[in-house]
């Protein structure tokens, strides 16, 4: 019984991580990001693929996106090319990818150590993220919610099938990140779940003070809360929206890597786990983090426990624990809310 | 209303297609899937695009509908034609049961919601025994016509596109009717809707009531074309493509729900044969410039393609005008709608710690003109609020013509012969100003959708926009009748409002600042309007900061200040009180 409780904290603990990158991205900049799922498989397949002394293509998909993200930049200021702003967004998007490939080339021949890997696989998946924001969301920023979804869409089905391409139909496993193992009482604990527990942990506790303390927290938050007025407050809500796609993207591919090594993720497998995330974060309202977090934790253990004794109906339980979420949530009549089209 | 005759071209050039000479069988397969997305993409135009609800669990109706036959014909033996009812009766109801659940969440919760119950029901179709599991049902009858049977693509394409064009012209005509402009009024928030007695909980079940329903026939008919039935189409990623090819056509538009159909569906079978030709390459390329031209296209047209196409037409200009020489019966009046109409006691609304209107008294009687005045922050607007029911009341009471209506919903006061216009205009701008006004005499009329749907309903809408154009002309707009609400100046927009309001039939106009933006000779007209109004026996409470309009117009003035009544009185009492010149002015003063 307790083993079970213990994995469902593990998965919940991925779930709470995820839901809360979704809460930020759509609080930020209203996009429901279903491609959260492929931040996870790009990060663990990149992590496992360096470690088995492959090169990833994700690398060279992030040097594309960069050089997409370097031409919509131009594009847009082509009335007022600034050097400073050309050479700014050559840096961001030309030459920073450019460095990171040819680190991920040197390294890759070499199967390098796990932390160069898991180095290597943030900052690739970081880079994506940020360009991704830049060509398929920022053009589309004043439009519905709806749009951004449908965007969000295409963008999830074009980077699966890059998934497909960069790392093939077959399951990978990454190393451990923390080897070693103790047993208290029935329960086995193993490093990695434990370097799970601590960086879920952290990250929560990070994006709290992220927010709570200093100046480009709060000026996401107020994004969040109105977009005009974050504007005419002098915020630059496309610097906002960058960062927001920059943390979801970090701690997708984190969430990735830290499940790597104890299950196989397919290309495909990313779409699944961000769903459950979603579970979470529309449990929590898609506002509160706290919340999130918890409810994480509780789509977790569920999961673990109908896979137990339910296995053909996993699934089917875990999305339906939704519905007596969503009925308490219309008893609780919402509030006079107008006009958010 | 719109003229036929392109739909009845688009139906023969339909039915004319599967006589062209060498016209390859596979076009006409597209053409079925094209049709089968079409119905679903139509259904999600009224729910989405139009109602504001997004919905990504579509494709688990189109499951229920085709299960419910492949399950009744093979097991049972039904007749396919038996199973058409029930079919789409199993996805209506469970749609009435999703929906109760989902439909009351806004905003961001129905789609997530929806897309979790998608993926779960999809999961429940591979799982249970009855349904065949991952396998599904095979040898499902074809649908037949006597010894006729629809074996071949090519003779169940009439089936299919019948139906897409009788449902096309059946949402239509709901769209353009009484009930239609409640669901268009849907996704403008729902306050102005209920403020004028749309029950909106309804109207969306409404609508998803219809979408699921046309889900359902998807489902038949797809079961049908198939003979066999998995799970696979009808999991969360034909949610998603159903729900964008609802946008790449144009959400708001029911022949965009076909175009969508059309260009997806094609582009989809061009780059799964032809794109492996030019890039060779492990499958799914497909997906990835599927997935990029998507993101594309939205950029480009982020209104989808259909409204983009229908600007290169010329414009339409100007509708009919209605007949106003029919007559409107008038609101059921409760007896004796004289001496004390309003009677607000005590009213007190506390926001937290903030005391928005404290402990406020004040009456409205029959024949009268009472202005309720203060500065910014009096507690003005909430008190109209408390009201209209779209806030309740901390404490103290309400009663309209003797009785306590405390706390009734905003629909129920408007009955009571009570209508409002708003200090922030709520109208929906792309409605014509008619459709607008005439959602104000929602409560007047009494069609229901499926006459609507029928076309039954002609009498009654005749005389809710006969009484809609009276109003208009009433406020002196005849000229932009048939403008988008959305195009006429704020000003206008207020007296839009106004005219809105008439159209209730009510005995008390409550006006939120309807001065507000107007120009003085604007100002002198809507004076005279509401003075006639009096006199012919309405009553007026209104709120406004111009202090010539009030002084000259109102019989009773009522000032506010930080939420408490400070004054009461005629205009010539108001203007020398201290009180009054002390909130407004300071001290010094």
């Amino acid at each position: 019984m307790l083993f079970l409780v213990q994995d469902g904290i593990t998965n919940g603990a991925i779930y709470a991580l995820l839901g809360l990158a979704l809460v930020l991205v759509f609080a930020v900049t209203r996009v429901i990001l279903i491609p959260q799922g492929e931040f996870v498989t790009y990060g663990a397949l990149t992590y496992a693929s360096l470690a088995a002394g492959q090169m990833p293509g994700t690398a060279k998909l992030a040097l594309a996106l960069g050089i997409g993200a370097f031409a919509f930049d131009l594009f847009v200021a082509r009335r007022a090319l600034h050097a400073r702003l050309v050479v700014r967004s050559f840096i961001t998007n030309i030459v920073l990818p450019s460095i990171v490939l040819a680190l991920t080339l040197y390294f890759a021949a070499q199967k390098p150590p796990v932390p160069v890997c898991i180095a290597l696989s943030l900052v690739i998946v970081a880079m994506i993220g940020l360009y991704l924001y830049r060509i398929a969301f920022q053009p589309l920023a004043h439009t519905s919610v709806l749009v951004l979804l449908i965007a969000s869409v295409g963008v999830h089905l074009a980077l699966q099938g890059l998934g497909l391409l960069f790392f093939g139909a077959e399951g990978q496993r990454g190393p451990a990140v923390l080897s070693g193992a103790f047993t208290a009482g029935a329960l086995r604990f193993t490093g990695q779940s434990i370097t799970v527990y601590a960086i879920t942990i952290a990250f929560i506790v990070a994006l709290w003070l992220f927010f709570g303390l200093t100046l480009y927290g709060k000026a996401l938050r107020a994004t969040a809360v109105n977009r005009l007025g974050a504007r005419l407050a002098g915020i630059r809500t496309t610097l906002s929206g960058q960062i927001a796609f920059l943390l979801a993207s970090v701690i997708g591919a984190l969430s990735g890597i830290m499940i790597v090594p104890i299950t196989t993720l397919y290309y495909d497998s990313g779409f699944l786990i961000g769903l459950k995330g979603f579970v979470a974060a529309i449990i929590g309202g898609l506002v509160s983090y706290p919340l999130t977090a918890a409810a994480a934790l509780v789509v977790g253990i569920v999961e673990a426990f109908s896979s137990f004794y339910a296995s053909n109906y996993k699934e089917v339980i875990v999305f339906m624990l939704l519905i007596p979420v969503l009925l308490l949530r219309s008893l609780a009549a919402p509030a006079v809310e107008e006009e958010k089209d | 209303m719109q003229s036929r005759l392109p739909i009845l071209v688009f139906a023969a050039l339909m039915a004319a297609i599967p006589f062209v000479p060498g016209m390859p069988p596979f076009w006409i397969v597209l053409l079925d899937n094209i049709g089968l997305a079409a119905l679903v993409a139509m259904g999600l135009v009224l729910l989405t695009g139009v109602g504001g609800l997004t919905s990504f669990g579509q494709a688990a109706f189109v499951g229920f509908g085709a299960y419910t036959t492949a399950v009744l014909s093979t097991a049972y033996g039904l007749s396919p034609w038996l199973t058409l009812p029930l079919s789409l009766v199993v996805s209506g109801s469970l749609a009435v049961l999703l929906g109760l659940i989902t439909v009351r969440l806004s905003g961001h919760y129905l789609p997530l919601g929806t897309l979790a119950w998608g993926l779960g029901l999809f999961y429940l179709f591979s799982k249970l025994e009855f349904l065949g599991r991952n396998d599904g049902i095979s040898a499902i009858p074809p649908l037949s016509i006597g010894a006729f049977k629809m074996l071949s693509p090519g003779s169940i394409y009439y089936a299919i596109w019948v139906a897409v064009i009788v449902s096309a012209l059946l949402t239509m005509n709901l769209l353009d009717s009484r009930t239609g402009r409640a669901i268009r009024a849907l996704r403008r928030g729902h306050v102005a809707a209920e403020a004028f007695g749309v029950h909106t909980p309804r109207a969306k079940l409404l609508v998803f009531i219809h979408a699921a329903v046309l889900a359902g026939l998807s489902g038949w008919l797809y079961a049908h074309l198939q003979r066999a039935v998995n799970p696979t189409p009808f999991g969360a990623q034909a949610g998603i493509e159903y729900l964008f090819i609802a946008v790449v056509g144009g959400a708001g538009y029911v022949w965009g729900g076909v175009l969508g159909a059309a260009i997806v569906v094609v582009l989809k079978e061009v780059l799964q044969s032809y794109l492996p030709l030019i890039l060779p390459g492990s499958g799914q390329v497909e997906t990835i410039v599927f997935g990029i031209m998507l993101v594309a296209l939205l950029q480009l047209a982020p209104g989808g393609l259909w409204p983009w196409l229908i600007s290169f037409l010329p414009e339409r200009t100007g509708g009919r005008k209605p007949d106003t020489s029919l007559k409107l019966e008038h609101r059921a009046r409760t007896v004796g709608e004289s001496g004390v109409l309003l009677q607000v006691e005590k009213a007190r609304k506390q926001f937290g710690g903030v005391v928005a209107v404290n402990n406020v008294s004040f009456d409205v009687q029959a024949r009268e003109i009472v202005a309720l005045i203060g500065p910014n922050g009096a507690g003005k607007s909430t008190t109209f609020n408390l009201i209209t029911g779209v806030l309740s009341a901390t404490s103290g009471s309400i009663s309209v013509l003797g009785r306590k209506v405390d706390n009734a919903p905003p629909q129920e006061i408007v009955k009571l012969g009570i209508s409002r216009t708003f200090q922030h205009v709520k109208l929906v701008p792309d409605m014509t100003v008619l459709e607008n006004v005439a959602i104000g005499a929602h409560l007047r009329g009494h069609s229901g959708p499926i006459s609507s749907m029928l076309r039954l309903d002609r009498a009654d809408e005749a005389k809710l926009l006969a009484e809609a154009a009276r109003q208009i002309e009433r406020v002196g707009l005849a000229e932009q009748m048939h403008q988008l609400a959305g195009s006429l100046s704020l000003g206008q927009q207020r007296i839009v409002e106004i005219a809105r309001a008439l159209c209730v039939d009510p005995m008390l106009l409550l006006l939120d600042e309807p001065a507000a933006g107007l120009r003085h000779m604007e100002k002198q007209r809507l004076a005279t309007l509401l003075r006639d109004l009096r006199d012919d026996g309405m009553s007026v409470l209104l709120v406004e900061h111009d202090m010539g309009f009030v002084m000259n117009l109102a019989d009773r003035i009522v000032v506010l200040d930080f939420g408490t009544k400070i004054a009461e009185g005629t205009p010539a009492t108001i203007k020398t009180n201290p009180e009054v010149i002390k909130a407004y002015l300071g001290v010094a003063a």
